[in-house]
């Protein structure tokens, strides 16, 4: 589905389905140097199990055109007027990583078009360090690489994803490769830069999960604390044998944390 | 800080894909032999039919023991996604009929696999599919023999039967200069030795009877998706590969592209592919494939060694007419395999030893390591005589117009001794040069 955002293309996967305004709406913002493909799973299953479903390119990744946005606080914006352009007055959000920083900043922005947040491999402050970072701008194949190495826990996810025959590792780098050149370290200064999670974990009220992997090593577990302590009613779902592709290593888990959640 | 690294190839050959298993504990990769696989629910059930989760339905479209292997295979290719199917020809097929239907047009090497010409030339051209054949050399050949309706562009790693040395960067560049796929059979170089999605190929197939298995054991074959052809874009440019970049109706209107950025050819050809024509493989087959990659980067290097030594003595033996191998400085392509092969460009060639017809029979009776039959990349040497095997009928001078003699003789170099193959030819040569 493609939309109009000022004047700027964007695309929306809707899993498989035409987006109907009428459903409940959920929209999945992907993280850092990715697109709506790494959600095709639980996207798919809720656009067919009662949902409208808009699972986002951000700008400037995947078929979404415009430059990558600077801040957590832009793109947050950007997914308040996605929900206008797509006429919805309402959404739970379900972001991963970056996208989980989008969910929460957004929920503090338009609290009232928010209707739930599911932060999946989330963190606050979500710091990069310093050699990731430089490579980011300076040599982005390294930073690729180290990322995807970072991200993932195993060489033997099951059942994969999308589905048996992918190796997930080799899927993430090239998703990585495809994404415009420079986007990368746009991304991962904003993550870095964000100051506001505190503030706005501290003023939300919506219902909020956390999806965190016990083997998450860019976002470990522990690195959530802070948002979960500040967000009282919050629920977590800790997965197992998961390090922070969660929705790549452990995608059945994911969609059934996001199902108990969503209703 | 240093970078983190992968794991290197000799470790993703052992454990790519393979995690001890759930159920069991069972360390080696056991061999799911069960036609399909029990449903949780209604609901579990309908989303793995409308690929809403990952998961088994049916063998004929995917299996735990061939998961596995697919994984492994996509890991030591440095690709996204493995697809094990029923034998290198039916990889073929699923390579081209995922994206060539009637109307279509292929542009192929010339110096390919008998099997695969067959397919090319007289069966998929029955489907509506034709096929230019070039010069694999020839870079000007493989750009003039484009067409509107072009999808796709192939050659081997190692072409039939002189070992030209496809060019996989250039022909590469070509064929994505004009919003194409260049696909590739890489059988008789293994990822081991070429991996050729580093080098600009999209997609890649094996004959995994071959080296991948290693033993002669099962019949199987791989294709693999590397990740890198932009499809969506190409369709936007060209109008072409609808079959992944626009909605399908044979999947409740899927448009493979959506669904996966980077791998909706491997999405197509199982959803289509595997559904439709069934040349799935067995798990049996899958588990003797894997076994045999365990140690592929051991025997390769072996492989490679032996072959050195058996060219070196073949190429100064006196009843050796012609001996072609990318390893020695007259063969057409040894800078480009010294570029693109430096570990070895393989261990199956040709020579040509002096005399006739009759004078290879000798030499083949006389072997005793080299078993005489149609197979290469077995753990044991092998040998075949094309003049009185599979082109006994051929006359000479038909056969010579194939780059093929009386005496020329197809050798598949295995791990025995290298003495010992040494001491074997040199029997066989002195009997074929009896009577001469």
């Amino acid at each position: 589905m493609l939309l109009n955002i000022g004047g700027r293309q964007a695309y929306a996967y809707t899993g498989g389905k035409a987006f109907d305004a009428g459903l409940p709406a959920v929209v999945f913002v992907h993280g850092a140097q990715h697109d709506h493909s790494v959600w095709v799973l639980q996207s798919r299953y809720l656009a067919h199990h009662g949902y409208g479903v808009l699972a986002l390119d951000l700008p400037g990744h995947g078929r979404s055109e415009g430059p990558p946005l600077e801040s957590i606080e832009a793109l947050a914006d950007w997914v308040v007027a996605v929900l206008d352009a797509a006429g919805v007055k309402a959404a739970s959000l379900v972001g991963h990583s970056m996208g989980s920083l989008v969910a929460l900043e957004a929920a503090g922005r338009a609290p009232a078009r928010i209707a739930k947040i599911a932060l999946v491999g989330s963190a606050f402050p979500m710091r990069v360090a310093d050699p990731l970072l430089d490579a980011t701008r300076d040599d982005e194949p390294l930073a690729q690489d180290m990322v995807n190495i970072w991200s993932h826990s195993t060489h033997a996810a099951k059942p994969s994803n999308p589905g048996p025959g992918f190796w997930i590792i080799g899927e993430n780098l090239r998703l990585m490769q495809r994404i415009k050149p420079g986007v990368m370290h746009v991304d991962f200064r904003a993550c870095n830069a964000y100051s506001g999670g505190a503030e706005r974990a501290a003023a939300v009220r919506c219902p909020t999960l956390f999806v965190l992997g016990d083997r998450d090593m860019m976002t470990p577990p522990r690195a959530a604390r802070d948002l979960q302590a500040a967000i009282p009613h919050q629920r977590t779902v800790l997965v197992k044998a998961s390090g922070h592709n969660l929705m790549g290593e452990q995608p059945d888990a994911v969609l059934d944390a996001l199902r108990t959640f969503l209703p | 800080m240093a970078p983190p690294k992968y794991p290197g190839f000799d470790t993703l050959a052992l454990h790519a894909g393979a995690a001890p298993d759930p159920a069991t504990g069972a360390h080696a990769t056991p061999i799911y032999l069960t036609a399909s696989y029990t449903f949780r629910d209604s609901d579990h059930a309908a989303a793995l039919f409308n690929m809403e989760r990952s998961g088994h339905v049916y063998s004929r479209i995917s299996n735990p023991t061939n998961a596995v292997l697919e994984e492994r295979i996509a890991a030591l290719e440095g690709g996204v996604a493995g697809i094990a199917v029923a034998s290198g020809q039916a990889a073929l097929h699923l390579g081209l009929a995922t994206i060539a239907g009637a109307g279509a047009h292929v542009v192929a090497s010339r110096a390919l696999y008998g099997g695969s010409h067959n397919l090319l030339h007289y069966t998929m051209r029955r489907f509506g599919v034709q096929t230019t054949f070039v010069d694999p050399r020839d870079i000007d050949a493989w750009r003039a023999a484009i067409r509107p309706e072009t999808r796709v562009l192939f050659g081997e790693t190692l072409g039939n039967p002189g070992l030209d040395v496809l060019d996989i960067p250039r022909v590469a560049a070509l064929a994505h200069d004009h919003d194409l796929p260049l696909m590739v059979d890489s059988t008789f170089t293994t990822p081991y030795l070429l991996k050729p999605l580093d080098h600009g190929a999209d997609l890649v197939y094996h004959s995994a009877t071959k080296f991948l298995c290693g033993h002669g054991t099962v019949i199987g074959g791989l294709l693999v998706d590397g990740g890198t052809f932009d499809w969506a874009q190409a369709h936007a440019r060209t109008g072409k590969f609808g079959e992944i970049a626009s909605p399908y109706e044979g999947f409740h209107g899927m448009n493979f592209a959506e669904e996966s950025t980077v791998a909706p050819f491997a999405l197509r050809a199982r959803r289509e592919g595997l559904r439709d024509f069934g040349a799935c493989m067995s798990p049996f087959n899958a588990f003797q494939i894997l076994q045999g990659i365990e140690t592929l980067p051991l025997r390769m290097a072996r492989h490679v060694d032996n072959t050195r030594k058996v060219v070196a003595f073949l190429a100064g033996h006196p009843a050796v007419a012609s001996i072609s191998h990318p390893d020695l400085p007259e063969h057409p392509d040894h800078a480009l395999a010294q570029r693109l092969l430096p570990k070895g460009a393989g261990a199956v060639f040709s020579f040509t030893l002096k005399g006739n017809r009759a004078a290879g029979m000798r030499f083949v009776e006389a072997l005793q390591i080299f078993s005489h039959l149609a197979n290469v990349g077995d753990a044991r040497s092998l040998v075949i005589h094309p003049a009185s095997t599979t082109h006994f009928r051929v006359p000479s001078a038909d056969l010579e117009a194939g780059g093929i003699k009386e005496g020329t003789m197809r050798l598949s170099v295995g791990l025995e001794d290298p003495d010992d193959l040494i001491e074997d030819l040199a029997r066989g040569l002195r009997a074929s040069q009896k009577g001469a």
